[in-house]
């Protein structure tokens, strides 16, 4: 099945837009939580603070909880995410600390499958020898209690 | 090409390559060299943009001896600051005043562009102009710079990302990228989603 075609149903249950003809449901946009996976600051969540133009927005961690600082950053270096918070656009750090709080969003990202998945790379990464020998051990007994499932 | 002055373009005319790391914007004073007959010359000031100040001093002579009866061996330049950006962290829009010379003549242009500081929106203006023009850098000449405001704003695709237009829009096509060199990969298994909205 060609790899496209999950992601649109998916989109569509996030969807909420009833107009949406197009199927978009992530824009760039003022508010809108990127990721950014490319250079310094990639792995690292950052709100659109204001648009510069097709190509790059400008973009606030804040960095007091991201560790992004404002900059222009490139829209090939960002991956939108669901999330959005309330901010007028050049919202200043302070301003985007409140709505970030009051949304919950650094809460909910790390509560959303993508954060899950990247959080388990990176632990998989970093694992020790001894680390990866108990996780061989759990996948035995994971396996033989599977295989005893079967077997009943 | 190194970043530095190529033999085979030393000409009156010509510029050493100025956009590689980017202009600054400096501000340069200078005046013809006092004499008996004049000991209190005027002195111009001259606000242009170059990749440092050697080069700053250059064009300022260059323009100077275009539009004043003053030359380098004849004038002293008493002064050169660089001028920051007061405000890098808004936005602005920026109208670009140039003359600039095509294969076939000279021309004058209004260019609009969106950026944090000036200078970095007279760097789109020169990787523009050698993009959509063929135009090298010495070919081009910065008459004015300015913000320009909301209002006035005249091109359409500036005129879409002002705040009144409130842009909102998705990334359609999305060609990921590999997080670091390292990470690339010349073949892939798998044809890659591009949709990710």
């Amino acid at each position: 099945q060609p790899s496209g075609f999950s992601s649109l149903s998916s989109c569509r249950r996030i969807n909420r837009n009833k107009n949406n003809k197009m199927g978009f449901s992530r824009f760039v946009e003022v508010g809108r939580v990127v990721l950014i996976t490319y250079g310094p600051s990639a792995g690292k969540l950052a709100t659109v603070i204001d648009i510069v133009d097709q190509n790059k927005c400008l973009v606030d961690g804040p960095e007091e909880i991201t560790g992004v600082s404002r900059q222009v950053i490139s829209y090939s270096r960002i991956q939108l995410t669901d999330l959005k918070v309330n901010i007028q656009r050049n919202a200043r750090a302070k301003t985007l600390k409140a709505a970030l709080k009051e949304a919950d969003t650094m809460a909910k990202w790390e509560g959303s499958e993508w954060a899950k998945k990247l959080a388990a790379k990176s632990k998989r990464a970093s694992l020790s020898d001894f680390d990866r020998f108990k996780v061989m051990l759990a996948k035995k007994q994971k396996s033989k209690i599977i295989a005893q499932k079967i077997k009943e | 090409v190194a970043g530095g002055l190529c033999p085979s373009s030393l000409s009156p005319a010509t510029m050493p390559h100025m956009t590689r790391g980017g202009v600054k914007l400096y501000q340069v004073v200078g005046r013809k060299a006092p004499t008996e007959a004049d000991p209190k010359p005027p002195a111009y000031r001259m606000k242009l943009f170059a990749p440092n100040e050697v080069i700053a001093r250059s064009r300022f002579w260059y323009f100077m001896h275009q539009y004043r009866n003053m030359k380098k061996t004849t004038g002293e330049i008493l002064d050169v600051n660089e001028i920051r950006e007061k405000d890098p962290r808004t936005i602005k829009n920026y109208g670009l005043w140039l003359r600039y010379d095509s294969r076939s003549g000279t021309h004058n242009m209004y260019r609009e562009y969106r950026a944090l500081k000036l200078t970095k929106a007279v760097d789109a203006m020169y990787s523009e102009m050698a993009g959509r023009h063929r135009t090298r850098p010495r070919s081009v000449q910065i008459i004015r710079s300015a913000v320009v405001a909301d209002e006035d704003v005249k091109r359409p695709n500036t005129l879409q990302f002002l705040e009144a237009n409130r842009a909102k829009f998705p990334l359609p096509h999305r060609i990921q990228r590999a997080p670091s060199k390292k990470m690339r990969s010349t073949f892939l298994a798998r044809r890659p989603s591009t949709h990710f909205n």
